[in-house]
């Protein structure tokens, strides 16, 4: 019997085994691959968060947490507000083109539902480091005498003004995101929901 | 005993692996101070497994728990505190080792043919290396071991289509978080350890087939006696065991002193904002890696302009995975008739002078915010640029610089 070895037979035969193993070996692993993807309750943590801005002043800031990240919300006034059209040729993006920055609502010049209301989420849009508030104007900010009020990311060196828009020639490549957001009443706003339903 | 050795010989290569790899193992005569730092390596490894077990016995990976688990580690276990710093230091002294374990390389030629293969295991290590590192960082779950994950993590994100699902699968969640930081702790203690014990396993088993190189960048194996042993070659033990014990002893006071006096070496090994637990909404002011990482840090943000339509950003993550990838092609790169750098012209001498400094350079701006000036004239980041073109003109210019060099005749056996 042993004379003849078919030794194409015998090449078939190992791939084909290699190659069944093979896809069994990717069947085994994706269970474990797929157990690293985020898990059905940090899925469900995502849940909107009310906030009460009755307090906030005008020209003030607060942060607020929703999905485990810093959401800013800032009362602009009208010096604030003043500022932002002037800088356009600044910017790398003033008409908030890009669509995935912010819900359709927010893409207008003060990239907000109501003018002086702001919400943004204070993620750098470069490496995810928190910005820091930079409100005050020229020399006073540290930022340079033409400073007019905005954010700065101390990582990596990224500008952003008052409306969260990036200046050019900064690492980071876009805008600060705008979260889904309603009013609830003229106090009560409402961080990661709108009327199209939950984010 | 004689009977006991033959009995276990029956059944286990002992004496045959005893004489292979040590008693009988040939080593060139001519090693220096630069030979130390394999061995040193090993000692090093073996005492971060060994501290880390017993971290691992009161550490709590747990984003509740963690932080004042360590500092219960620092305070309330017994002696903890100098597991605990024997492990934070032993990581920095890894990197110094390593560094200069590679440098020796660099230098002596020890990637050229036939040990390109040995290289590129020790450069899978050294990357391997680095993910043991980043990860253990995120476990005291500092402010910075928080930033530092966030940051790293989000680099992934710059990859096109897939960039943002892979991290998220990275972190667990959508943000570092409690999957992050418990995935971390397993890949630290267990997978990548597991890993890097083998891959040093393989690295010895790929020296010992070749032989190890010397100062002189010759092969001691081309002149052997009637015996077939080298003429240029001295057992390893009892040779360079009692001469790496030397090392040892002295490597061991340094470590001592930086354990015992100076744990946190102002900043350089220990961070002042990983003191603070890690806060969600305040990044630090200042996101700085430890030092070892710095050099490729200052890379990733050197990268500011946009080009051929890709992004700053993505460039950025590019050059940094590329500075360290880089590595891997050395061996091809040089095409010197001589290995060792006694040998070589200045060409080589200088190029390597220059990538040195550009190399230490790049790791002190990345400690400094880019935007301040800490050298002279202008802001880090355009000091940073330099160095990065630098940094690469070593590598880029390589095939012809070393080809144009002149060498000096290489001798047939080793000098002193």
């Amino acid at each position: 019997m042993s004379e003849g070895v078919d030794r194409d037979k015998r090449r078939f035969l190992t791939l084909l085994t290699t190659g069944v193993g093979a896809i069994g070996v990717g069947f085994a692993a994706t269970p474990f691959v797929l157990s690293m993807t985020p898990s059905a309750r940090a899925r469900a943590a995502g849940a909107p968060v009310e906030v009460d801005i009755s307090k906030l002043e005008f020209g003030q800031m607060l942060t607020v947490e929703w999905r485990g990240k810093p959401v800013w919300i800032v009362r602009r006034n009208k010096d604030m507000l003043a500022t932002l059209p002037a800088l356009d040729m600044q910017l790398a993006d003033p008409e908030s083109k890009v669509a995935d920055q912010q819900p359709a609502y927010a893409a207008n010049p003060t990239r907000s539902r109501k003018p002086e209301l702001l919400v943004l989420v204070g993620i750098c849009t470069h490496l995810g480091c928190a910005p820091s508030q930079k409100f005050q104007v020229g020399p006073a900010s540290g930022m340079g005498d033409d400073w007019t009020g905005g954010f700065f990311c101390p990582c990596h060196g990224s500008k952003f003004d008052l409306a969260g828009r990036v200046f050019k020639g900064v690492p980071a490549p876009t805008n600060l995101p705008v979260p889904p957001h309603m009013f609830l009443s003229d106090t009560r706003i409402l961080i990661g929901e709108d009327k199209k339903g939950a984010a | 005993m004689e009977k006991l050795l033959a009995w276990i010989d029956d059944r286990f290569p002992l004496t045959k692996v005893w004489e292979e790899h040590l008693s009988k193992y040939y080593a060139p005569k001519n090693f220096n101070f630069w030979y130390y730092f394999g061995s040193l390596a090993l000692l090093v490894l073996v005492m971060q497994i060994v501290t880390g077990i017993f971290l691992t016995m009161h550490y709590k990976p747990d984003t509740a728990l963690a932080f004042a688990s360590v500092e219960y580690i620092m305070r309330d276990v017994s002696w903890g505190w100098l597991i605990r710093y024997l492990h934070s230091t032993g990581a920095s002294f890894f990197f110094i080792v390593v560094y200069l374990h590679m440098f020796r390389a660099m230098m002596y030629g020890s990637h050229r043919k036939p040990r390109e293969l040995l290289w590129i295991i020790g450069v899978i290590i050294f990357v391997a290396l680095m993910a043991e590192s980043f990860m253990g960082y995120l476990l005291p779950w500092g402010n910075m071991s928080y930033w530092g994950a966030q940051v790293i993590i989000s680099l992934f994100e710059a990859i096109p289509v897939i960039g943002p699902g892979l991290s998220e699968w990275i972190r667990g969640d959508f943000v570092v978080a409690d999957a992050t930081l418990n995935r971390f702790f397993a890949f630290h203690v267990i997978a990548i350890p597991l890993v890097l014990v083998i891959l040093v396993f393989v690295h010895i088993v790929a020296l010992h087939k070749v032989g190890s190189n010397n100062p002189d960048g010759i092969e001691i194996k081309k002149k052997k006696d009637a015996n077939g042993i080298p003429l240029d070659g001295i057992p390893f033990h009892p040779y360079y065991t009692v001469k790496d014990i030397v090392a040892v002893a002295v490597f061991l006071m340094v470590f001592a002193a930086v354990v015992f006096f100076a744990p946190e070496l102002g900043g350089w090994f220990l961070e002042p904002d990983n003191f603070v637990p890690a806060n969600i909404l305040q990044t630090p002011p200042e996101i700085v890696p430890l030092w070892y990482f710095t050099p490729y840090y200052s890379i990733l943000r050197a990268n500011t302009v946009n080009f051929l339509y890709v992004d700053a950003k993505v460039w950025g993550v590019i050059f940094m995975a590329l500075s360290i990838m880089v590595f891997f092609f050395l061996p091809w790169l040089d095409r010197s008739p001589a290995k060792s750098i006694r040998y070589r012209g200045w060409i080589y001498k200088t190029a390597l002078a220059f990538f040195v400094v550009a190399f230490v350079i790049l790791g002190y701006l990345g400690t400094k915010s880019p935007q301040a000036i800490n050298l002279m004239l202008f802001p880090n980041v355009y000091w940073a640029q330099i160095f990065t073109i630098v940094y690469f003109a070593f590598f880029a210019l390589m095939p012809w610089y070393t080809k144009i060099d002149k060498t000096k005749p290489v001798p047939e056996r080793v000098t002193k």
